[in-house]
Order: C-alpha cells, then structure tokens, then sequence
C-alpha cells in the first residue's frame, strides 16, 4: 500500500462514495464494515456504471418464472417443470490463472443455478482468447478450457455447447463466460430472501479460507496492468468439483423434504454479498458470529472471513427446530454444516466474533446505497482497435476459402469439445457440432429445449447496436434451426472500462440494441451478469456482449442436424440475408475493418426464422445451417464437411441484393439460412435454390470468383485448429 | 433382472446408468454405498463418474466402502457385475479385476464416439467413451494369460484407441466371467435419441451370466 493513499481508495472506493458511507453511517467505518463496503460498492456486485441503462431491458412474459433479482431466471417448460438459466463471467481471473478461473466459474454458475431449487444439466461456455499465434492465448485457450472441463466433468453436467473467437484485443483480457441450464418442478424452486426473524443462518460446504479475499474489489473492477499476474495470483479462488457435487445432491435434498426457508450461493465477495442480498430481498437483518464460521486457517480476522470467496459454499435460512434434520442430511453427504448466525427484527446486519459486535450497518445502506452513475457516452472518431492484413487482396477465391476455414474463430472446436463430457444426464440430443443449438430432451417434461450462446464482440465493434441486435438475431435462427421457439434470454455484458467515453458508448449503444431486439422478438430479459473495466496496456477488448437463448421444441426426434445428407437433395437460401464485406472475418483478414455495419431489419428475420421453425417441426428439411461467420461459402463448405458429402452450388443470384461476388461468398450479416432437402419443399418455403448435394468438390459459382475445392482440403482446413491449439513454442 | 447401482459421493452418471438398467431389465434400484446390503438385486452396476472426486487415485477410496465389500461377497457368489469407467477402475482397485487403468496417452480428458468389438461373436458396437484415466494396463504374462483364458472382453476397433490401451484392450471380465469392467459408456448408448442403443448388448452381456 502507497504511503498516504487512504485505505478506502486502495480498496476501490471514490473520495465521495467514502464520504456517503460515513454519512449513512454517522461515523467512519472501521476495517470490517469498510472492506464489506468495498465489495458491495463495487462495480461487480453494484453494477454502478450498468443499473440505470439495463432498466431499459424488457424482462415479463408469460412464461417467466423467475426474472432479474434472483441467483438465476427460470421460464416455464409446461407440466409444471421450469428451466434455469443465467451465464456469468469469469474474466479476471481467468486472465491470472486460466485453469481454476475458468473453473471456479464454472463452479460458480452452478451454484447460481441449484440455489433457486433446479439441477444443473448443462453448461454452455462462451470464451474469448488474442489470436491463436499468441504464446499467451495458447496458454489461457489450454488452461480455460482444462479448467471448464476439469470442474463440469467431475461434477456431472454435461458441457453442451458454446463459442470461442479469437480476437488481438482479448489478448490481454480473455473473456470466460459460463453459463448453467438447471431443471426444476416449478413448485419445488425457492427465492433467495431471508425471512422469519429467529431463524438460523446455516453456511453450507467447504470451510472458509484466504482464497479469493479481494477478488471482486480488486480483481473485478480494476483494469489489468502488465506484470499484475504474480501479484494477484493469491486472489484467485480454487475449486474443488467434489465438494460441490456433494453440496449440489445435499441442498437439492433439503430442498425436496421442503427443510430450508430461502437458499442462496457464495460467490463474489462472500459472505458479505449473500447475507446482505438475504437480508436485503426479505427486508429484515441478519446477525453473523464469524467464531462459528468453519475455518482453513485458525488465525482469520473477521473482515477476511466476511470477504473470503472460497469456493463450494452456500447460505441457507432454516428455521429452529429443522436445524437438526438439515445437519443430518449435510453429514449424510459428507459436506459441512454450521449454524453462523440468525435472522434479526429491523434491518441491519451485525457482525460479531464471540458474541462481541465488529461491524455493525444498515443492510439498506450496504447492499443497496451504493450511488449510481450516469454514463457521459462519446463516440470514437474511427476504428479503434487497429487493423492486421493476413490475406492479401490478390488472393483466389479457393485460398480465401481455406484461410476462412482455417480462421481459429470458425474452424471446427472439436479440440475444446472433445474434453468436455457433453453426454452425461443422457438429456443431449445434439452433440456439439451437430446442430446450430445444443438441444435437451425433458422426458419429465415431455419436450425438448434448445440452447444456443453468442456474441462477435468483432461485429459490436463496428457498430455496437446493429451488432448486438446481430447477436440476438444469431441466438434466434440457431434455435429455429433445431424447431425450437425462444422462452427467454439472458446475457453477459463484457466491455472496457465505462467511465471512459468510448467505452460509455459502446455500452449504451449495445443496450439499447439488446432491448430493441429482445422487444422486437418478444424474449423477455430473465437476468444478466456485466463485467466491465476489461482493458489492458493496448485498450479495451472488443464490446462483447454475450447472449444466451433458451427455446422450447415439442418433439426432439425431428430435429435436423447442419449437415448435408442427401446425394441429389436440393440446396436453398431462405431468409433476408444480404451479405456485407463490412464488420466479416473476410475483413478482419483483409486489415481492412472500421466502424461500419449494416443495420439488420429485425422483423424480416424473425419472419425467416418461423419458416425454418415450422419447416423443422414439420421434419421438412433434411439439414439446416444459419449462415454466419465466413457467409454463405463457409456456411456451405461446413455442410458438406459435416455430411461428408460434396456440392455444386451458384450464389450470383446474390448480386441482386447488392453483393459483388466476393461479398456473395463472403460476406456476413444476419438472416440467412442455408437448407437442404427435396426440391419441392424447399420451393414451397419460399427457399432461392442455390444447389445440389453431391460429389467429393465443394464448387460455389460466383462469377469471375467462381470456385471448387476438394472436400479432403476443405476438411483438413477446417479441422486444422487441433494441431494449432496444442504446444506453447510461438 | 433386477439391478442395483451403487452410487458414491461424487458418482455422477448413476442415474444414467438407473435408467439404462430400468431400460434393460425388470428394474433398477441405487444402492447408498454406505450399504453393507444389496437389498436383493440380481446384478450390480458400479458406475461412472468421480468417486471420492478420484482423489489419491482414480477407484482408490471407493473401493474400501460397505457397499463394495457387499459387491466382493456377490461377485465370489456368481452374481453379475458391470463397472462402468469410474466403475471399472473401482473393480480393478478392489482386485475383483486384472490390471490398471493409467492416464490417457496423450493427457487429456476426451469424449467421442467409440466403436468396440466384442471378442467373443466379434460383434461392432458404437458407444461413447469419456475419460482422462482410461488406459488400460497389464503386465505382458498377465495379458498373455488374459487372452488364453477368454477374459479380453472388448477390444477398440481399429482407429478407435485413443487413450494408448496396450492390445486396444476396452473391457475385461475376471476368470469366471460373470464380472466386466470396460472405459466406454453402455448406460449412455440405449436411446436413439442420444445416439446409439448398442449399449444394451453390454447389459446383455454380463447378464446372460445370471441366466
């Protein structure tokens, strides 16, 4: 700590929040209150800079069942089942230590999904790493990736799906996104208020250690700066999948013999943010004796058991006389269970060791008396992010093709996959790969959902509205590619540092693209996580917001998968796609990117989507693949390498939506979906007819850059990332 | 047939292999693994996942549990057992198997789609496999004897051995054949939904010992 540089500042606290603490306090906060205030006041656990703007996010409809506020959304599925969803970020300390950030996320999001009553099963992860020829990204790429399925392996829940891009200005700020699908009997949920004064505060799980202290305030809502990885490696917390697997099956037993009151997880900043949240949701106070918490280390002092963020741990309101039965049942899973405190009339939260009091505030002005900020948003000037030429402009429309293969971001992610256990619950109709959207049966349920994660935070860049409508767009054709029908939708709003115009504007400007898109489509909003401040020595990363889709399918045997199968089987365009060189991988590898994105038209896409839907449903089409990074000559190169199976195929016809020919191969924007099945059908969807399926070439006619690649080459391009991902040598 | 299926703190495709069991038999109940009694089932699965988190070892503490001193006395008895990955490696540990299940070749965790050839019809049977520990291992004379006394139950077909088992060796029973432990995932391949229903041949399998 610098030498006269007030403790409250070290600890992320601005002069005048300090003096709005002693306000509400009538006295200055000693070491304990200040630290818990630290925390709540951050960023992280505040959202400060994001609370006013997300208001504008519409979050009702009639099949939510539970919204923003609680650990977790939840929509209903019918039969009296519901699905819970949320996805969090785990960027920070992913960055110091990739194995056990991306893990404890992993853990972390879990703990979000089972504290509302739902079982976990199935994860879906969306990471951001700097480009792959980066020593650094290999690095975090293998230890994020070891890490997700180290911790979702070991515990049992399937990794279905998700996304990794590869991007220069996430070289410094890797992005780790987890997020959690829990399924639950809609009556069997709980809500996270603490009720009852006289009832027992039982911390569950793992003792408490020295891991994590900090994490939030430091870690979360500070911008990295180079050589920080040593000096704040002790912050990051470790997980222990075990222990959570024998937490998961305990609570969700309380749960079902109906023993707890409310439930909550321990994630950022610990005790502290559960017992304030708790007390703050039921309106009513909690006392905490930190010489019942169950330590690692003998010699904590009470502030470092307040923040600790040891892993695997959860908060339960129980009443009285049901302590002993919920102890019981702890012991029965080998997990911990220790009363620590107990529900209070009024409403402040004590802490105390020993039954002396060490801290003593009002939950209002802990929990929700942190000031809110006003953005002041400026555009920039142009491009801020720089440009980096890998494919000259003279290149063959073939070369083109194979380098978009090729390209980390779309080659095949088998590699990752491939670690992950993507089957176990037997719920996985589609294996990662296979369709658009991962897809769930619900026997229990009688129906199936569909899952889908995106976000080209490359795109947002360019035009942070149009390319975060883009990104919802993307969540919804994928569910209709599986016959799935959006219930709701959560997202993770990664982005530089707000208090900076540009990054203001960017956070504003996607915001409100997320809410018009959402309003637009009628997906209500049911939670969100926003993790800001990701900025390193070269500037912020890409604004990445990530959004995830949950959608509803009667019946799961009809889902087409994204591959070719057919020999002779039509190939068609449904949709209003009109592809743009602007904001395209194909850009990217040009160097030639700048603030520039076409303003996609939100109702013509969704009417393309309920064609596919029904189409699907219906059991018409015999695959089914949006088109998306790498435009239509990727999204037709994908079908054939999946299927196995050749094509002969002509886009020109694109040229009358304004596309030269590159742009007709090449070129992104929403709305396309590439089909293939019996002529007739797709003539009665309204599908162009772009092709037929067969033979061992991929050959796309597109005027003077017509071109015809060997299915083999295709293949080995698209499946090269393996060989690339592996080995730390640059 | 009635099976059991024990389940461990840290198991985790127990209810998998419940539902494959209820698939493939009369019934299926789980066995706590605190329980010294079978409660009466006919055949025993001990199935995959993390028991004990596979801390120390993979199958190292779950082995010394009532409920596997229970499986010891009804394996010595004739009564069928199927261990599962996690399951398999619990069986070797507890000795009721020959040989040892070391980390994979190339040291890391990987799920795919496997095809087995049963050794005794030569029978091809596509079923996932999802391990980081699941290379099997013998010593040379052990693997000699193995192989004369029929006890190689399913091998990796070719191109299908991906985690450096010695003799592409998946599954293997004890002398008496009526316990097989094998790395691939039967209990996850008996739904065409989710991908294959080969599975139950291995169910089958050790089943038909019972009969």
């Amino acid at each position: 700590m610098t030498v006269g540089t007030p403790k409250y500042r070290e600890l992320g606290l601005t002069d005048s929040e300090f003096e709005l603490i002693v306000e509400k306090l009538g006295r200055e906060p000693n070491d304990v209150e200040l630290a818990m205030f630290s925390l709540l006041w951050s960023e992280h656990c505040a959202y400060k800079h994001s609370r006013k703007l997300l208001r504008r996010l519409p979050t009702e409809g009639e099949r939510v069942v539970m919204g923003p506020g609680e650990n977790a959304g939840a929509v209903d599925v019918g039969k009296g089942y519901a699905v819970a969803f949320k996805v969090e970020s785990h960027n920070h300390p992913s960055a110091v230590e990739p194995f056990q950030g991306a893990a404890t996320g992993v853990g972390g999001i879990l703990r979000d999904v089972f504290a509302i009553g739902a079982r976990p099963i199935a994860i879906l992860d969306s990471l951001r790493f700097g480009e792959l020829d980066s020593v650094r990204s290999r690095h975090l790429l293998d230890g994020a990736v070891r890490g997700i399925g180290h911790y979702g392996n070991s515990i049992g829940v399937p990794t279905v799906g998700g996304e990794i891009y590869f991007e220069a200005p996430y070289e410094h700020n890797c992005l780790v996104n987890a997020m959690c699908i829990g399924f639950a009997k809609t009556a069997d949920m709980v809500r996270a208020a603490a009720a009852g004064p006289g009832n027992a505060i039982v911390l569950m799980g793992a003792s408490t250690g020295r891991d994590g202290i900090g994490g939030a305030s430091v870690l979360a809502s500070a911008e990295l700066d180079e050589g920080d990885d040593a000096t704040k490696r002790p912050t990051v917390q470790i997980g222990d999948p075990f222990e959570e697997s024998k937490l998961v099956e305990c609570c969700l037993e309380l749960l079902a013999k109906d023993l707890l009151v409310s439930l909550q997880d321990l994630g950022a900043a610990g005790l502290t943010s559960s017992a304030g949240e708790m007390a703050s949701a039921g309106g009513v106070g909690i006392d905490i004796d930190v010489a019942e918490v169950p330590l690692r280390e003998a010699d904590m002092e009470p502030f470092e058991i307040m923040v600790s963020e040891s892993q695997e741990r959860m908060l339960a309101v129980v009443e009285p006389e049901r302590v002993e039965e919920v102890r019981a049942t702890a012991e029965k899973w080998q997990t911990g269970s220790a009363v620590i405190g107990t529900v209070t009339e009024g409403g402040a939260i004590r802490i105390l060791r020993e039954g002396e009091v060490v801290g003593e505030m009002p939950v209002e002005a802990l929990v929700d008396g942190c000031p809110l900020y006003d953005l002041e948003p400026a555009e920039p000037e142009g491009w801020i992010y720089g440009n980096r030429t890998t494919l000259e402009e003279t290149a063959s429309p073939e070369e083109e093709l194979l380098a978009l293969l090729s390209a980390p971001s779309i080659a095949s992610k088998r590699w990752a996959f491939e670690q992950y256990d993507w089957l176990v619950g037997s719920r996985t109709v589609r294996r990662p790969e296979q369709a658009d959207a991962a897809v769930l049966q619900l026997p229990e349920a009688g129906n199936a959902i569909a899952v889908s994660i995106d976000g080209n935070g490359r795109r947002v860049a360019c035009d942070p509205y149009a390319g975060t409508i883009e990104a919802v767009l993307e969540c919804a054709q994928n569910l209709a590619c599986v016959g799935a029908e959006p219930l709701g939708l959560t997202n993770c709003l990664n982005f530089g540092n707000p208090e900076k115009p540009t990054g203001a504007w960017q956070l504003d400007r996607a915001v409100t693209g997320l809410a018009d898109a959402c309003n637009a489509l009628g997906v209500p909003v049911v939670g969100g996580n926003v993790s800001l401040y990701n900025e390193g020595p070269d500037g912020p990363i890409y604004p990445t917001p990530v959004v995830a889709m949950v959608g509803e399918l009667p019946d799961a045997s009809q889902v087409a998968g994204n591959a070719f199968v057919n020999e002779g089987d039509a190939i068609g365009l449904i949709g209003p796609f009109e592809p743009n060189f602007a904001g395209s991988e194909l850009a990217k590898q040009r160097g030639e990117l700048k603030m520039d994105l076409a303003q996609p038209n939100i109702a013509d896409v969704a009417a393309a989507c309920a064609i596919v839907r029904d189409a699907v449903r219906a059991g018409k089409l015999a695959s089914v693949h949006d088109v998306s990074d790498g435009g239509l000559a990727v999204a037709i190169a994908e079908c054939s390498i999946a299927g196995g199976i050749g094509c002969e195929t002509n886009v020109e016809h694109l040229r009358e939506r304004g596309a030269q020919p590159t742009e007709a191969l090449f070129g992104e924007g929403p709305g396309g979906f590439l089909v293939s099945g019996d002529r007739a059908a797709l003539e009665e969807l309204g599908a162009v007819l772009v092709g037929t399926v067969g033979g061992e070439r991929i050959s796309i006619g597109a005027g003077d850059r017509s071109l015809s690649v060997s299915l083999a080459e295709a293949r080995e391009a698209w499946t090269s990332l393996a060989a690339r991902a592996e080995g730390y040598a640059a | 047939m009635i099976w059991g299926v024990l389940q461990f703190p840290g198991s985790c495709d127990e209810r998998d292999a419940l539902h494959a069991c209820e698939v493939h038999g009369d019934g299926a109940r789980l066995v706590w693994h605190e329980s010294r009694d079978l409660d009466g089932v006919d055949g025993i699965v001990v199935p995959g996942g993390f028991s004990y988190g596979d801390y120390l070892r993979a199958g190292a503490i779950a082995r010394f549990s009532p409920a596997m001193e229970a499986v010891a006395e009804a394996a010595a008895g004739g009564a069928p057992v199927l261990g599962i990955c996690n399951g398999f490696q619990v069986l070797c540990e507890a000795g009721l198997l020959p040989g040892a299940l070391l980390r994979n070749v190339e040291l890391r965790f990987r799920c795919h789609q496997v095809e087995l050839i049963d050794e005794r019809g030569g029978e091809r049977l596509s079923i996932p496999a999802k391990h980081g520990e699941g290379r099997y291992y013998a010593p040379e004379e052990m693997l000699d004897e193995l192989e004369g006394k029929g006890q190689v139950a399913y091998r990796y077909a070719e191109d299908h051995n991906s985690n450096g088992s010695v003799r592409d060796i998946a599954g293997v029973t004890n002398e008496r054949g009526n316990v097989l432990g094998l790395m691939p995932h039967p209990e996850h391949a008996v739904d065409p939904l989710t991908g294959s229903t080969d599975g139950l041949a291995v169910f089958d399998r050790v089943a038909r010992v019972a009969a």
